[in-house]
């Protein structure tokens, strides 16, 4: 079935930007909060910046802390050729005065002969060796002579085509003494030192993080509670002509599913992309301050990214905004399938119901997919951006090294800072995306709150007292119609008297109820003026009008709640002794006292509690409030007659001194009013009182009242 | 949870499949981008490198690159299909559901309960299955992955990594102990929201007229606080998770190095660079494994919301019909009787009978009215034949055989039912009268003008914009409530029913327009049973049988002057509307 109130879907793509101020003058409250957050992710990314670096400064430490001494081998070995050198050469018979050589002459010895004798002395046994050797002392360490041998033994073994790892494994079968005086010392104070600021470090860019979430989280869930309780106080404010033209389950849509959205997209995006942007601007200035042309190659990279993304941007944000609006029909149609469900079921209207929840469930699924599907390829692209920039810096680079513009060091260090760069990029366009779907449902709620209210009563001057009200109303040749060309009432005037009980009679149609409605100021009439003691309704607040009225509908409206909260309704200081009293009038004590739960018993929702009492109900509702004028439209239809008689004799006791209005269809009920306005498409037709009026035989209102004993 | 994800169907698996293979793909692309990384820095940093040594590397990091690019591209645009492509059917499964439901599920579930379990979990689900499956899929793979590079390296770097696991797995734990309560408080605090709202809607006409706007606005606050309360304080817990993971993920790493250094002091040299080198492989595969539990950790962000919104949708799902389809759908010999023998009811949870001990018979063409005070169970007994209800015990049968035999759908084609509060659909004046199905296909125009003119709505309808085009608005909020009432009859006079049941459907109607209205139909529909529930005595004095009912029983049963002589109730009704003078006179 094709429903034309639901083909308002806006499908075009709306004001982003607009929608993003509108969001952040509401955040205007937390500023403070903001800022702190901003802070406190600025200085959590800062922190994430000097990070790397510092940890690869432990890094350094620990293999410093691996590498052998190889210099000391080196000394090692000079020490125990000269030692052995000096002691061979006595071997060899060497003037025996020269026992005692200075040092200067037996340096000189070796240095002159030095490859001719350590050959010779190489190409000794072990045996002789250890004859001609001593133990001497390096460093407070005795190497013995065994270990001198060994030790030479394989230095002698090495040669320049041993590969590190052979190497190494040599350097392991040293002899314990020297192992001592090579082995790589780490430096652990050091370690434990720049360890402990890496860890300060950290613990405080957690701490930060946590602070910065639970603010976060404070400034989003307050956010949200203001924004749906802005949607409830507008609810009251938007004049009822709006909800002529608009769907209950769409405004509820509008109250959970895009508040959700925007609680939940909001909290995660906000923080993260004021953290990544905090990493991406600083990178950009140390870039800058390194090299300012691999600088702009890595800007250059990124801008393409970010063209990219703005076209994304805009090619989704259609179906995000369209993914929220199929969400509104669809609940709107659920909404209003499941409250006709009596219907639905009995008509066998459920394939129709089902043909047109396919309809736009297959529209919802289609902004779904394509919202979802487009949100989700930023991501993969900025990422490609991110290495794209990196290849793009190592090749201009490399070409700045070529032609010396630049070092190597300043390459490295670029390296870093491009990744610092490129990283934030991806987590950017997540957080983009999730601004574009709280966009799309922050966009609904502004327009629901955009909407236009009833007018201004501020200015309004006039006040009628309702403990002092006199209780005069006087309709003068009011003219109203819902739009300019569809006139409901052409030109109504009466006047109602003090303590007056005035029946409004007539067909279905006939502009009975609009009456009311315009002497509640529902809607504003276009022409003419009603007087409420004098005084211009036009002149008085609603609140005023409402207050000076005990209104009770035909509408058996009850909110989810116990009877007692039913009754009281908004009236605070009322007992249980008196609201029994009020029940004892309407003759529903009996009941509520069969009821397990008595005054405490749930109403609302549900079937257990008949229409009739439901009205009952309401007219307990309504006697519980003191105010000079009575309105009851219809408040008896759903009653069976004596209850009616007995309920009626209440409110006439209760009416006593006060004017009354009253619409019936039941024209027994109204025969004792002093007034019966008769009233036919839009106009009075008759009045008088139910003499006057019955009496004239071609009358409407003898005719309206004869045809309830017409045999069919 | 994964009750509810047996709905996928065979495609939606093998989609699950392609995105698994691919996410396997896109992580050994992901693995390999580093090596290039780290090749092209080695290059740059050596001196004798030319030129295209690093144009060739580069140009083979961007490939990878592209490829990775296209995979997660490719994997975007499958798991979109299978988390859209779930919502649908799923939301569908619960609104077919729903709409199988009697009134005493709707009741139980209570419609703004409905209303956000067919939308807003749905979503909840939605954005698990997009967002989660394929970090889903990606966490373990990483993991496993890092695992298998460090398995056997060293059992105190192991021991660390352990360590780091075992808080995380800890710190989950608490969190989604923590949370998932207080998930389900906030649904059901969304249904309140959602009620409360509606309501306010519903009610603004009563709610202005008594000034009650902050009355209201209170009562929405309330549940606005609890909700807010309840998602900070999950908000608040979930504030730990992040800071934790980085923490335990650079004091992992920063542990390895430390722990790693005390051990290297007391090795041989040989060991100390084995060690080493193991040293950076744990620091940087240990983080692996630390992000890939990070990445479970967004999923748990979402999954305990999910988790509580797929339990109220099967909630839904599972939900017994109290009222069963019956087998029965071809043709009655007899037409238009209805029977009640020795019928009572009473609701599911009520302690009392509503409806005791009731037996009647209405023949072809007869009209029976029932009537009795506010409470007596009129509406309730008339629910029963269209099986709103089921008896508790005894039987309603029409065309001599039980109501629960027929298929709900033959039964409904013989049944014209006039509900109490008249119930208009957002659409056409046309749209609203031919709603439904009567198994005869839709009536044609001039069947809709029939029936609009019997029902006395030609003159309104008439004098609308765009006659039987006109909209109506959701609800019915542009026509009068005497206006709806007709319309809603002319919708059950289009079905050419057997049977009207008429709910205290004239309500609303002034006398006139009852008594033009219901002669009209009485020549239209001569064959047609009527059955009217009715307070008015001069709406139903006429009938050919009146049931009088008196808290939920029979008390009378016989025409207008019978009843009069015999049954002291009816007397006490028809005396209440007219005076005896009045009654003889008619």
């Amino acid at each position: 079935m094709p429903r034309p109130g639901r083909m308002r879907v806006n499908e075009k793509v709306k004001d982003f930007k607009g929608t993003m101020k509108k969001l952040f003058r509401e955040l205007d409250k937390w500023r403070v909060f903001l800022i702190l957050c901003l802070l406190l992710s600025s200085f959590s990314a800062l922190l994430s910046t000097i990070a790397p670096n510092r940890l690869s400064k432990v890094t350094d430490v620990i293999s410093e802390g691996i590498k052998p001494d190889i210099n000391r081998i080196q000394t090692i070995s000079k020490e125990i050729y000269s030692n052995a050198m000096k002691n061979y050469m006595s071997y060899l018979n060497l003037d025996k005065d020269t026992d005692i050589i200075n040092s200067d002459k037996s340096n000189a010895i070796v240095d002159n002969n030095t490859s001719a004798l350590i050959e010779g002395f190489n190409k000794l046994d072990d045996k002789s060796k250890e004859l001609i050797l001593k133990d001497i002392t390096i460093d407070g360490v005795i190497i013995s002579v065994k270990d001198q041998i060994i030790f030479l033994n394989i230095i002698n073994s090495m040669d320049d085509s041993m590969v590190t790892d052979d190497l190494l494994e040599m350097l392991d079968k040293l002899p314990e003494s020297i192992k001592i005086l090579i082995e790589p010392k780490m430096n652990m104070d050091k370690l434990k030192h720049r360890s402990l600021i890496l860890a300060i470090i950290y613990i405080l860019s957690s701490i930060f993080g946590y602070l910065e979430a639970r603010i976060m989280a404070h400034i989003s869930t307050n956010f949200t509670k203001k924004i749906r309780n802005n949607i409830s106080l507008k609810i009251n404010k938007l004049p009822l002509k709006y909800f002529d033209t608009h769907e209950t389950g769409d405004v509820l849509s509008r109250v959970t599913n895009d508040v959700d959205t925007i609680g939940m997209q909001m909290n995660q995006s906000l923080s993260s992309l004021v953290a990544s942007t905090t990493l991406f601007l600083g990178s950009i200035v140390m870039m800058f301050v390194t090299n300012y042309i691999m600088a702009l190659t890595a800007i250059a990279a990124s801008i393409l990214g970010f063209i990219l993304s703005f076209i994304l941007l805009k090619v989704s944000q259609k179906y995000f905004v369209q993914r929220q609006v199929e969400l509104g029909n669809i609940n709107a149609h659920i909404e209003e399938t499941f409250s006709s469900h009596k219907v639905v079921k009995t008509y066998n209207g459920e394939k129709e119901a089902l043909d047109e929840f396919d309809r736009i469930n297959d529209k919802l699924y289609n902004c779904n997919r394509k919202s979802q599907f487009l949100s989700g390829i930023m991501q993969p692209i900025m990422g490609f951006v991110g290495n794209f920039g990196y290849v793009a810096v190592c090749i201009v680079g490399a070409i700045l090294v070529m032609n010396n513009k630049t070092s190597f060091g300043t390459i490295v260090a670029f390296m870093i800072y491009v990744r610092l760069f490129t990283n934030p990029l991806s987590q950017i366009a997540q957080s983009l995306t999730g601004l574009q779907a709280t966009a799309a449902s922050a966009e609904r709620v502004f327009e629901f709150l955009d909407e236009d209210e009833l007018t201004d009563e501020r200015r309004l001057k006039g006040f009628v007292d309702k403990d002092i009200a006199k209780g005069n109303i006087e309709f003068k040749n009011v003219r109203f119609g819902y739009s300019d060309d569809k006139v409901i009432i052409n030109d109504f005037s009466a006047k109602a008297k003090s303590g007056e009980k005035i029946a409004i009679v007539g067909p279905t149609g006939a502009g009975k109820t609009t009456m009311v409605n315009l002497l509640m100021k529902f809607y504003e009439i276009n022409n003419g003026d009603i007087l409420i003691d004098g005084v211009s309704i036009k002149e008085l607040t609603r609140e005023n009008i409402h207050d000076l009225f005990i209104m009770v509908l035909q509408d058996t409206w009850l909110f989810d709640g116990t009877i007692r909260e039913n009754i009281k309704f908004n009236k605070k200081d009322l007992t249980d002794e008196q609201i029994w009293q009020i029940c004892k009038i309407v003759g529903i004590d009996h009941f509520i006292k069969t009821l397990p739960g008595g005054l405490d018993s749930d109403v609302g929702d549900n079937d257990t509690i008949s229409q009739g009492q439901k009205q009952l109900l309401t007219i307990a509702r309504g006697m519980v409030k003191d105010a000079p004028f009575l309105i009851l439209d219809e408040a008896t239809s759903n009653v069976d007659t004596r209850t009616e008689e007995l309920v009626q004799k209440a409110m006439d006791k209760l009416m006593e001194g006060r004017t009354s209005f009253i619409i019936a269809h039941r024209l027994s009920t109204i025969k004792n009013a002093d007034l019966i306005i008769v009233m036919n498409e839009g106009e009075i037709v008759e009045q008088g009182t139910h003499e006057e009026l019955i009496t004239k035989k071609d009358g409407f209102y003898s005719k309206l009242y004869n045809s309830q004993f017409e045999i069919n | 949870m994964i009750k509810l994800l047996k709905n996928l169907s065979k495609k939606d698996r093998f989609i699950i499949l392609v995105i698994a293979a691919l996410v396997i793909f896109s992580v050994f692309l992901d693995l390999r981008m580093p090596e290039y990384m780290s090749k092209i820095t080695r290059l740059v940093q050596t001196e004798d490198t030319t030129m295209k040594d690093i144009l060739t590397a580069g140009t083979h990091m961007l490939l990878c690159a592209v490829g990775s690019m296209l995979t997660i591209i490719v994997i975007g645009y499958f798991s979109s299909l299978l988390s859209a492509n779930f919502s649908k059917v799923v939301r569908r499964k619960i609104f077919v559901k729903v709409e199988s439901f009697g009134l005493a599920e709707i009741k139980k579930f209570k419609t703004s309960s409905l209303i956000t379990r067919t939308t807003n979990d749905v979503t909840q689900i939605e954005m698990l299955l997009a967002m989660g499956l394929q970090l889903i899929i990606k966490a373990p793979v990483m993991a496993i992955w890092a695992l298998y590079k460090i398995i056997g390296k060293s059992s105190e770097l192991s021991g660390i990594t352990a360590i780091g696991v075992v808080i995380i797995v800890i710190t989950n734990t608490y969190i989604i102990k923590k949370v998932t309560p207080r998930f389900e408080k906030m649904q059901k605090l969304t249904d309140r929201i959602n009620g409360v709202t509606r309501e306010n809607l519903t009610g603004i006409r009563v709610i202005k007229a008594f000034n009650a706007e902050r009355f209201q606005e209170k009562r929405f606050d309330r549940v606005n606080k609890d909700l807010s309360t309840t998602q900070l304080e999950n908000q608040k817990t979930f504030a730990i998770m992040e800071p934790i993971m980085h923490f335990v993920m650079h004091f992992q790493h920063l542990g390895i190095y430390f722990v790693g250094a005390s051990l290297i002091t007391r090795l041989g040299i040989v060991d100390k660079i084995n060690l080493f080198s193991n040293m950076v492989v744990f620091s940087s595969y240990g983080m692996q494994v630390i992000m890939s539990f990070l990445m479970l950790t967004m999923i748990f962000m979402v999954l305990p919301r999910a988790r509580v919104s797929a339990n109220r949708i099967n909630e839904i799902l599972d939900s017994d019909i109290s009222v069963k389809d019956g087998e029965f759908s071809g043709e009655t010999k007899e037409k238009g009787i209805v029977e009640f023998k020795n019928v009572s009811f009473r609701y599911p949870d009520a302690d009392e009978d509503l409806l005791e001990n009731i037996s009647f018979k209405v023949n072809k063409g007869e009209t029976i009215a029932f009537i009795g005070s506010t409470g007596s169970g009129k509406s309730t007994l008339i629910n029963l034949i269209p099986r709103l209800y089921d008896v508790t015990s005894g039987e309603v049968l029409v065309d001599n055989k039980n109501v629960k035999e027929y298929k709900l759908r033959t039964l409904n084609n013989k049944i014209g039912y006039i509900s109490q509060k008249p119930i208009m659909f957002n659409g056409s004046v046309k749209e609203n009268i031919s709603y439904g199905d009567n198994g005869r296909g839709k009536p044609t125009n001039a069947k809709i003008k029939e029936a609009i003119g019997v029902a006395q709505a030609e003159d309104f309808v008439n004098k609308m914009d765009n006659k039987y085009d006109s909209h109506i608005a959701y609800g019915g909020t542009n026509v009068s409530g005497g206006q709806k009432q007709r319309l809603s009859i002319a919708r059950a006079i289009a079905r050419d029913p057997e049977i009207y049941i008429f709910d205290d459907s004239f309500s609303a109607l002034d006398y006139a327009t009852d008594a033009k209205l219901r002669k009209e139909l009485k020549n239209y529909t001569k064959d047609a049973t009527v059955m009217i529930v009715a307070q008015r005595i001069g709406t139903i004095m006429n009938a050919d049988k009146i049931v009088v009912l008196d808290k939920g029983k029979c008390v009378g049963i016989g025409t207008h002057k019978e009843l009069l002589e015999n049954c002291e109730v009816y007397k006490e009704i028809a005396l209440s509307q007219l005076s005896e003078e009045e009654l003889n006179h008619a």
